[in-house]
């Protein structure tokens, strides 16, 4: 197993960079990471609609998440694979293929998180931004988002683990991912796929498994800021920072 | 100054508000009190429509509060409502807390709304607490947040919903002292609480409400020495025993 690290180590950490495009770890994590910050503001106009007082903009919020969390994400790929070109009327990358059917089903679930964040912020935070005049997006904006993020952020570390993973279905359409890098060494060795996937199984549950460490560190802190107010919370000083300069 | 015109209000079969007409006058201090489940903080909610009505009319210096066509945001930046749960905003400071809404309603600049704010926290006796977060105060404390926050719109009038109900007993006093300072300086207030003690010695008038209706109005010496509707007389009873 060393040996095949040592021989193809580079090419599962970067693929044929840099005589080529990048691919392996460093594509995974940058499609992970870009599937996750592209659907981030998405996710969030997405729970805001789907608790919208408003039935116009709830419904079709409503049947969208419920469309894309019944779907698997390779029909996803697939669909975004076929019609994205017919849409622009052009070829495009597998890479945007992959980051647009990637975004589609985070908006999906990240905008049930986000919609989850909004409802457990209490009902009295609402009724004493309304009662001093602001308006609905301003108390959105400057009172229930702002709380709603910060109880968000272990959900969305989760949700990012699950973007990991998904990316690896890339592989269908050709992406070179670390899945797609892993194929390519045991179409080379030929002789010895146990190994080469099992390298492949221990980089993504090492990666995926750090972060889920990250996940709960994260949530213990902010039980503790919650449960002793004498500790000044340190993440909701994080976000006010912003709003106090 | 607030005027109630025959509010009826039902959740459901269940009458909530039955024929409520009332005024509130400028410069008055009306204290609502009652049995639980009698309608009083339904009441009150009514007047700045986070409660909406099924009949009738309310009305706020000449403006008709449920009318779909009146400005409500306007409308309520111009009436204070105080909690009883405070619901301070608890990832802001105090000061942010009491600058948010002058800031983001009534487009007062920072350094004005800072100004404000400093004052009324002085006012309130919590100038040291500025850059504090609501979850490290006591109740009564954040009480008096909530209540600088409200006045920092500079409302006409204010509305207080069991402001002390969710208080420990030592707490209730220094919030009770608040009030007390904003009725003599001559805020227009309509108070639902429990404190009959306050009512006593700070009302103008008190509003006794059973099962949705007004069932008695009167000074409160009057109110206290010589209830007239059995109801009352039993609250006050109840109310007097050690």
């Amino acid at each position: 197993m060393i040996d095949i690290l040592r021989d193809y180590g580079l090419l599962l950490l970067v693929g044929q960079f840099p005589n080529g495009p990048v691919g392996g770890l460093a594509l995974t994590l940058f499609l992970a990471v870009s599937g996750l910050l592209l659907s981030f503001p998405l996710a969030i106009v997405m729970g805001v609609a789907r608790t919208s007082p408003i039935k116009a903009v709830q419904y079709p919020a409503t049947a969208v998440v419920y469309a894309v969390r019944g779907l698997p994400v390779l029909m996803l790929i697939f669909w975004a694979y076929f019609i994205v070109p017919m849409v622009v009327g052009h070829s495009i990358s597998g890479i945007t293929t992959l980051i647009v059917a990637l975004v589609v089903y985070e908006l999906a679930f990240m905008g049930e998180v986000v919609k989850a964040g909004i409802v457990a912020v209490p009902k009295g935070q609402v009724e004493a931004a309304r009662s001093l005049g602001m308006t609905y997006f301003a108390t959105m904006r400057k009172v229930i988002l702002p709380q709603a993020l910060v109880n968000m952020i272990p959900s969305i570390l989760n949700q990012l683990i699950n973007l990991i993973k998904n990316t690896s279905l890339g592989y269908i359409i050709s992406v070179g991912e670390l899945t797609y890098s892993a194929y390519q060494i045991n179409a080379q060795l030929l002789t010895r796929p146990f190994q080469v996937y099992l390298i492949l199984a221990i980089t993504y549950f090492v990666l995926c498994w750090a972060l889920g460490l990250a996940v709960s560190r994260l949530e213990k802190k902010l039980n503790q800021a919650r449960c002793t107010p004498d500790v000044p919370p340190p993440l909701q000083r994080l976000v006010s920072k912003e709003a106090t300069t | 100054m607030i005027t109630f015109d025959n509010v009826d209000k039902f959740y459901g079969g269940y009458q909530a508000l039955n024929q409520i007409n009332e005024t509130v006058k400028q410069g008055e201090v009306v204290v609502v009190c009652g049995p639980s489940g009698s309608g009083k903080s339904t009441l009150i909610r009514t007047v700045n429509r986070l409660e909406p009505i099924s009949k009738g009319r309310v009305m706020v210096n000449g403006e008709d509060v449920h009318n779909p066509k009146t400005d409500v945001n306007s409308l309520r930046s111009r009436i204070g409502f105080v909690f009883q749960s405070f619901n301070l905003f608890p990832h802001l400071s105090v000061m942010r807390n009491l600058e948010l809404a002058p800031m983001t309603v009534a487009k007062v600049s920072q350094s004005e709304a800072r100004e404000r704010a400093m004052e009324l926290l002085v006012k309130v006796g919590l100038a040291h607490k500025a850059d504090a977060y609501p979850p490290q105060l006591s109740g009564g404390q954040q009480q008096r947040v909530a209540i600088a926050r409200t006045l920092a719109m500079r409302p006409p009038v204010m509305l207080f919903d069991e402001p002390t109900s969710a208080l420990d007993p030592e707490m209730v006093g220094e919030v009770l002292a608040v009030m007390k300072q904003l009725a003599l300086d001559g805020m227009t207030m309509m108070c639902v609480t429990h404190e009959m003690g306050f009512a006593k010695e700070v009302a103008d008038r008190i509003l006794f409400m059973d099962a949705g209706a007004i069932v008695e109005r009167a000074a409160p010496d009057q109110f206290f020495a010589n209830p007239q509707h059995p109801r009352a007389r039993k609250f006050i009873a109840e109310v007097r025993r050690p």
